[in-house]
């Protein structure tokens, strides 16, 4: 019996829709899962990824634990995707990058409405801020783009059916989206 | 017997004082921003670069001549086209999920045309500002491309001089001919056709966003090259 293909899938700066929209591929995850099993990945509370086939990777990089996990991925992961339009530009997360660090801080914490006992959170525990959010490319070699917000079921089962396949992956017209 | 040019092979008739662009226009499809038939060409965006004799050139400016031997829709051509609108979308801020444009956004069309999946360089994430003075018209200079169709139409159709493009470089950016710099205080009014030409979500009519819904949208079912040709032909055909 050959062994299954390893997939691992992390969200960083991202909201977790993409997890969803490949959720959505629905009674397909009962195919995938005949084919694939799940490393490291929201789904399998596994902490930390071992060694994979693909790594999927939503959400761009906002802080210092994205840039530890997304290093631990690239180094474990044969093939590095990213997943969805924060990972490939930064998304919504990136629209901080306008407004100086502190203030958005100062706006969250202290400042904004509804803020009670008004301190910026300072604990080892938290990984710091970056300055700017940044697409994941930026920080590490990335083999595949699957843009979207999210990228459609479609997308995730064309991209990983190709794969599985031994096609090169390629999306029609119809499954390029960046919206 | 009228003129006749190749592009990829393929003859095209055209006249005397027609660009290749123009040549080509209900026949071929060269991509294009910043070019429109109804206004005096640009040449600034780049993307309808071809091979003329085996020299790239503009299409919307170079002029058609006999015998000439156009190379458009080749690897390496659109190489090339993919990473001048990569090189567009990091130098501006181009959120497609949050922009009321998206669907139908002409640099959306063509990015999508050309397969582009991924930005490639880093991203600059440049300081924009954005203008919501005026009662029926936005500005969004974040997702500006300078291809001055907005700058053209204003001088050309509505007979104003609402526009022009002021800086260089990374400092480039679109002015407004008011006193205060601000589009309300401008000539601009809602029925300009400078306040709808603009091929990205830069400048927006305001109220209108999501008369049509994202997913129902033109270039969300459609190849920017079919539309483009359609076009044409149905303004051929008049």
């Amino acid at each position: 019996m050959t062994s299954k293909i390893r997939i691992a899938t992390t969200s960083l700066a991202g909201c977790f829709g993409c997890h969803m929209s490949f959720l959505d591929i629905d009674e397909r995850m009962l195919n995938l899962a005949e084919l694939v099993e799940f490393d490291r990945s929201p789904l399998t509370d596994i902490e930390h990824c071992g060694s994979c086939d693909i790594g999927l990777i939503e959400g761009g990089v906002c802080n210092s634990e994205n840039v530890h996990v997304l290093r631990e991925f690239r180094k474990n992961c044969k093939i590095l995707v990213a997943v969805g339009a924060c990972a490939i530009n930064g998304g919504l997360p990136a629209m901080r990058n306008f407004i100086p660090l502190e203030e958005c801080l100062a706006e969250s914490y202290l400042h904004g409405i509804g803020v009670e006992h008004p301190q910026i959170p300072n604990d080892i525990e938290l990984p710091l801020l970056l300055n700017k959010v940044h697409p994941i490319h930026e920080v590490v070699k990335i083999d595949y783009f699957l843009p979207g917000c999210p990228p459609s079921a479609d997308v995730f089962w064309k991209f990983l059916t190709d794969l599985l396949e031994g096609r090169e992956p390629s999306l029609p017209y119809e499954l390029v989206h960046y919206d | 017997m009228s003129k006749t040019l190749s592009i990829d092979g393929q003859e095209i008739p055209f006249e005397d004082g027609q660009t290749i662009m123009q040549a080509a226009a209900a026949n071929v499809y060269i991509p294009h921003l910043c070019h429109h038939p109804e206004f005096t060409p640009h040449g600034s965006c780049k993307l309808c670069t071809v091979k003329v004799n085996g020299r790239n050139c503009s299409a919307c400016t170079f002029p058609a001549a006999e015998g000439q031997e156009v190379l458009n829709n080749t690897t390496d051509i659109n190489a090339d086209r993919k990473k001048i609108t990569q090189m567009l979308f990091v130098e501006g801020n181009h959120f497609c999920p949050s922009c009321e444009k998206t669907g139908n956004c002409q640099l959306q069309a063509v990015a999508y045309h050309l397969n582009m999946l991924d930005n490639h360089f880093p991203l600059f994430y440049p300081q924009r500002e954005l203008d919501a003075s005026h009662p029926d018209v936005l500005i969004d200079h974040n997702r500006c491309i300078f291809c001055t169709l907005c700058v053209r139409a204003s001088q050309e159709q509505d007979g104003k001089d609402v526009f022009a493009l002021s800086g260089r470089g990374i400092t480039k950016h679109l002015i407004v001919n008011a006193p205060s710099g601000k589009l309300k205080d401008s000539a601009l009014v809602a029925d300009d056709r400078a306040a709808h030409i603009c091929p990205t979500g830069a400048i927006l009519i305001k109220r209108t966003g999501y008369t049509i819904p994202i997913g129902q949208r033109l270039y969300d079912h459609h190849d920017i090259s079919d539309v483009s040709l359609a076009t044409a032909e149905t303004q051929h055909d008049q």
